[in-house]
């Protein structure tokens, strides 16, 4: 019967093109699948959609107009991509920052977490398919956006972080809404626990799926909570500390499993850190200047600059090759999102195309990042 | 007695046509009063599926056209009617036409069947039940040719999935049903609905007819396609699946016999396990068409339930769900029929 079988029949391994424009690839990302009947043989990402030649258009911008651009990387860590650029030119200019300001962004950088975060555990119940927790993420993340509106002005792009400072001082109602919100999110957080993650059809979902082993994570250059995910201890607020994280006690969350479990439950776990830290923070924002004085027109000195901050996404490098004008003469991101998504094909061998999605959201992309 | 509606109105007819005339129109009469049950039931479904989402995910739902928003889905639906049919020049253009009939024939013909109230049911006959499942089957190929006609990818892999989910859960339902069949003793809708006059079967079978009830609603959920077992038009993997290619009228008949799916699936639910158009304890008896209240309500709540599993939980993955079935439902089933048999054969039940 089985010789009979597979001599009649015939199998073949066919093309299906997921995206640019499909539902679960987050954005415009375009993915080559190889199938076999539902089975994944081979994924291949084809980027560059929404190339938008940041890097270059940096070389022909001053180092204050290029935190602008730096919003349009990670649209969700706008304010640590923003934050990247100050400290770099803070670093290469010693311009020394008072403690207010070091703090501000500590919980600016926060709050930004918890917001991308939020987000993303909507959109990972939405791609296994419980379409609720998008709208329950949102609660959260409008309270956040609100708190940001009050200070910057806006709620997405923040711009909030200049050279040497801050744009505007805190809003008067800014510790009063943080209280708040620390307040409502502490009740709120293991009510997703109760929604999604003690869910039997979600844990059956994505526990044992995906997986990754630590020695392949380190190949694949992956970074922050996909790799903490593989037992990678790689957290840059704990390697090499900046504004104020060398004064929070927080824990770097890290699980050893290496499945899309594992990096659930680190978003999770940092979810709490970063309350935490907002504790700590929230009533002991030191008086003092909320911007330091700089030159009109900023020229870094010849020389090679780097800069890493933990985005929410995880290690977000800048690199600056200065020849002393007031345009960089070469600048390098190194987007997190690109080196997680390289391992996307190693996680999937072998799974379903429903798997696929449900990884592909454990990894959290957001496509600008990656395309730059 | 009752209200003779239907015995003037046929009594009307033959005053000016003849025997045969009159039997012709009376039948395009119902046939026409169903779909016009059809059309409401779907969208009156579609609205209360999306107000029900309202309420679960921290929002309001549609609450601008017409009170409460009811006139939404007809507005919806307009412009689904007015919209083009449009088509990819690859696909196989007749089976492509004609898969939408099937779904929604099959859909119209399982409404027959359903007892609205003592009064109101199209086609009561003594194989009621084993009807019902057989003609329910057929929708599968419907859906099944949309995906194959498509040609499309994603169509046909939701298709396929639905060719792997359908007749799975079919044997479940089936089953659930016989279950409930074994304690009854009979297949016509309104015996086994008058059977119940005593207590519902939920009650009068113990825990066979429990078990049975959640099978039933598990496997029912399957068939009607909704989460969790949302596989064939899974959204954040396949698109739409099987309908992705579907516009305009196409997509809405489509849309449509899915509500009416589930509206069948709650109604057998009802007649099966809480008594159809009975109402407790008889309290409202005597009152002519009071049966299409409860019935309403009753049907109302199992739709709450279906409606409440899709805004809960996540979907599963195709080889869970056929571990599902074939692995813990089937075996189960069995075994309950067998312990349902007992029951009768011992006179345990109420």
């Amino acid at each position: 019967m089985e010789e009979f079988l597979t001599d009649q029949l015939k199998t073949q391994e066919y093309f299906l093109n997921m995206g640019p424009q499909h539902p679960a690839t987050h954005g415009v990302l375009r993915l080559l699948l190889k199938l076999d009947g539902e089975i994944i043989r081979n994924v291949d990402m084809d980027l560059g959609f929404i190339h938008r030649s940041i890097e270059k258009m940096c070389e022909r911008n001053t180092y204050k107009q290029i935190i602008h651009l730096t919003d349009r990387l990670d649209y969700l860590s706008s304010h640590m991509n923003n934050e990247a650029v100050c400290l770099l030119v803070e670093k290469a200019l010693n311009i020394e920052v008072s403690d207010r300001i070091k703090v501000i962004r500590t919980m600016m950088d926060e709050l930004t977490r918890i917001s991308s975060h939020v987000l993303w555990w909507g959109v990972m119940g939405m791609d296994i398919g419980a379409l609720t927790t998008f709208m329950y993420g949102f609660r959260e993340r409008e309270m956040i956006n609100d708190i940001f509106e009050e200070t910057c002005g806006a709620r997405l792009t923040m711009n909030y972080n200049v050279i040497g400072g801050l744009r505007y001082d805190l809003h008067e109602n800014f510790v009063k809404r943080v209280k708040e919100f620390i307040k409502h999110f502490k009740k709120k957080l293991p009510e997703y626990d109760k929604l999604l993650t003690n869910n039997v059809i979600f844990r059956k979902r994505i526990e044992g799926v995906g997986y990754i082993s630590e020695k392949d994570a380190v190949a694949y250059g992956l970074n922050g909570p996909t790799a903490r995910g593989s037992g990678i201890s790689c957290d840059i607020r704990k390697i090499h500390p900046y504004s104020a994280y060398d004064r929070v006690d927080f824990e770097e969350a890290i699980f050893t499993e290496g499945d899309s479990y594992a990096r659930y439950k680190v978003r999770i776990q940092e979810m709490w850190q970063s309350l935490s830290i907002l504790e700590q923070l929230v009533d002991k924002i030191p008086e003092g200047e909320y911007r330091v004085k700089t030159k009109a027109v900023i020229k870094l000195p010849e020389g090679d600059y780097l800069q890493r901050v933990e985005a929410a996404r995880g290690d977000f490098g800048i690199f600056v090759k200065s020849t002393g004008q007031k345009f960089p003469y070469r600048v390098k991101f190194r987007s997190p999102g690109f080196a997680n998504l390289t391992a996307l094909n190693k996680m999937t061998q072998g799974l379903k195309i429903a798997d696929l999605v449900a990884v592909l959201s454990t990894i959290d992309i957001v496509v600008p990042d990656i395309d730059r | 007695m009752v209200l003779n509606i239907f015995t003037d109105i046929h009594n009307l007819l033959l005053e000016y046509m003849s025997e045969e005339a009159t039997h012709i129109t009376e039948l395009i009469l119902i046939a026409a009063a169903y779909l016009g049950i059809f059309a409401i039931l779907g969208l009156l479904l579609v609205w209360l599926e999306r107000r029900v989402a309202g309420f679960f995910q921290l929002r309001l739902g549609p609450n601008r056209v017409g009170p409460f928003g009811l006139f939404q889905t007809i507005a919806d639906a307009l412009k689904l009617v007015s919209k083009e049919l449009t088509g990819t020049v690859k696909a196989d253009s007749q089976l492509y036409r004609i898969a939408p009939y099937f779904v929604i024939t099959t859909a119209l013909m399982s409404l027959a069947l359903i007892p609205f109230s003592q009064e109101i049911q199209a086609f009561d006959i003594n194989i009621g039940l084993f009807f019902l499942t057989s003609v329910s089957s057929i929708g599968v190929i419907g859906i099944f040719l949309a995906g194959w006609a498509s040609n499309n990818k994603y169509s046909l892999i939701g298709g396929m999935r639905t060719g792997i989910q359908m007749i799975s859960y079919e044997l479940s339902v089936g089953m659930a049903i016989v279950t409930m069949v074994v304690l009854a003793g009979t297949l016509q809708i309104s015996e086994i609905i008058e059977l119940q006059k005593d207590g519902w079967f939920i009650f009068q079978g113990h825990i066979p007819a429990v078990i049975a009830f959640m099978i039933f609603m598990i496997a029912g959920t399957a068939e009607s396609n909704r989460v969790p077992f949302d596989l064939v038009e899974a959204e954040s993997e396949l698109g739409a699946g099987f309908h992705t290619e579907y516009s305009g009228m196409n997509f809405a008949y489509y849309f449509l016999a899915e509500f009416v799916n589930m509206f069948i699936i709650a109604s057998i639910a009802v007649v099966l396990f809480f008594g159809g158009w009975l109402s407790p304890f008889g309290i409202t008896d005597a009152i002519p068409f009071a049966g299409l209240f409860w019935f309403t309500i009753k049907v109302i709540g199992v739709i709450f339930l279906f409606m409440w599993f899709r805004w809960t939980f996540p979907r599963f993955r195709i080889d869970q769900l056929l571990t599902l079935e074939w692995k813990y439902l089937l075996p189960i089933n069995m075994v309950n029929i067998v312990l349902m048999a007992l029951m009768v054969w011992l006179g345990l039940t109420l």
